[in-house]
């Protein structure tokens, strides 16, 4: 990925990677790293948001309660009007999913820091997590019934085994879609900032470059808030089937 | 940006392809997150979510409170407008009773003044007119002597006797026509 044009040293990926926080090479599975700091950084964002702001339990909100409330109103209603209104008990952990991604998101975009988001292992593990989770819940609440999912009973009767089989198949994919649309985009994205801060180097090229990267910074914002969106959305969709196998 | 680019040169090369792909870090990552995720569900499903959900419920409560006290304010309001009413249409009422009494009373009072000045009217005009007639017969009387003595002297001065019974006749004649 990392082209070199001549005398350009252009090195989009290397924010990506991950390094150990207090020196070292070797990363085991403990060693606190840069994205060990940031992950760290999206907690602390979580806390800031949803709970230092609501600490006065105001009936007229001041400005934070009201990002507060509105944030939970409109995963709720999210919830709710997607999955069902029996969904209800899975909305700390679909919160907790669209804080975590938005929150890492915004934190991304801060100059120098790392975005946790931008990874494969982390979406993977979040998408995966979704899968397993429709899976176990599906059977759980319906038994066997939940395989009812790939029985489209609206086709015609012939046409249904081979919907069957490309349901099946469909079904699997959706993790890696539900994964690699996340960690594609913000990766995309910073990629292509750091290609335009590259060309900020060349004296004739810098003031579009920068109009470019300011460009590109204000299109990131606007991708790192649809993509948790369409992410915490796609897991209420995919909940849903859990939950109401029957189309 | 351009000294970090140069300085992260000599370590990029290992890493030549995408960092994401590099699963020796995978472990650790994976760790990492699912730390962040769980401290983040702890926050939220322990503190955050019920305080912002009573913070909701408690608001709905007080809206649909005061939405209720209002309306039993207005209830009143429109009540006591009414009874404000009714008491108005009744003084007015009340007013114009005791003034329709009052216009009658007083009328009465006048038309009884008006009768007996009337009366009383009649009675001082009835009584003129008799001194009035008194008064006239009393002339005609007076006017009958002097006229009969006035007669007589004239008749002695002509030298004539004049029966007295005579003048009289011919002075009431006279006085008559």
């Amino acid at each position: 990925m990392a082209s070199e044009g001549a005398g350009l040293e252009f090195h989009p990926m290397d924010q990506f990677i991950v390094k150990p926080l207090f020196g070292g090479d070797v990363i085991h599975w403990y060693t606190p790293t840069n994205a060990t700091l940031w992950l760290f950084m999206a907690v602390l964002a979580v806390i800031g948001l949803m709970v230092l702001t609501t600490s006065r339990r105001a009936i007229v909100p001041t400005r934070g309660q009201s990002v507060a409330e509105l944030t939970y109103g409109f995963i709720y209603k999210m919830v709710e009007d997607v999955t069902g209104k029996d969904a209800i008990k899975f909305f700390p952990y679909i919160f907790t999913l669209f804080l975590f991604i938005l929150c890492a998101n915004f934190l991304a975009l801060i100059p120098m820091s790392f975005s946790t988001t931008s990874h494969l292992a982390v979406t993977a593990v979040m998408a995966l997590g979704v899968f397993l989770t429709v899976i176990v819940v599906g059977f759980a609440k319906n038994g066997v019934g939940f395989l009812k999912l790939f029985w489209l009973t609206s086709a015609p009767p012939v046409m249904r085994p081979i919907l069957a089989v490309l349901e099946f198949m469909l079904f699997f994919a959706r993790p890696v879609s539900h994964s690699v649309r996340l960690f594609g985009a913000i990766m995309a994205g910073h990629a292509v900032v750091k290609v335009f801060a590259g060309f900020a180097q060349v004296t004739a090229a810098a003031p579009v470059a920068i109009l470019g990267v300011v460009a590109i910074y204000g299109l990131e914002m606007l991708v790192a808030a649809i993509q948790a969106y369409v992410f915490t959305i796609l897991t209420c969709v995919y909940l849903k089937d859990a939950l109401h196998p029957h189309h | 940006m351009a000294t970090d680019t140069q300085s992260a040169a000599g370590k990029a090369a290992e890493s030549a392809g995408m960092p994401q792909l590099d699963f020796s870090t995978f472990p650790n990552q994976i760790f990492w997150l699912l730390v962040t995720l769980f401290v983040i569900y702890l926050i939220l499903s322990r503190v955050a979510l019920p305080r912002i959900g009573a913070i909701l419920a408690e608001r709905q409560g007080t809206i649909t409170n005061d939405i209720a006290k209002a309306e039993e304010l207005k209830a009143a309001a429109v009540e006591a407008e009414a009874a404000y009413n009714k008491a108005l249409a009744e003084a007015r009422a009340e007013s114009q009773r005791i003034a329709a009494e009052t216009r009658a009373e007083i009328q009465a009072d006048l038309d009884r003044a008006i009768a007996k000045a009337d009366a009383e009217i009649a009675a001082k005009a009835a009584e003129s007119e008799k001194a009035i007639a008194e008064i006239r017969a009393g002339a005609l009387d007076s006017v009958k002597a002097v006229a009969t003595d006035t007669a007589a002297e004239i008749v002695a001065a002509m030298g004539g006797k004049a029966d007295a019974k005579a003048i009289a006749a011919a002075v009431a004649a006279r006085v008559k026509g």
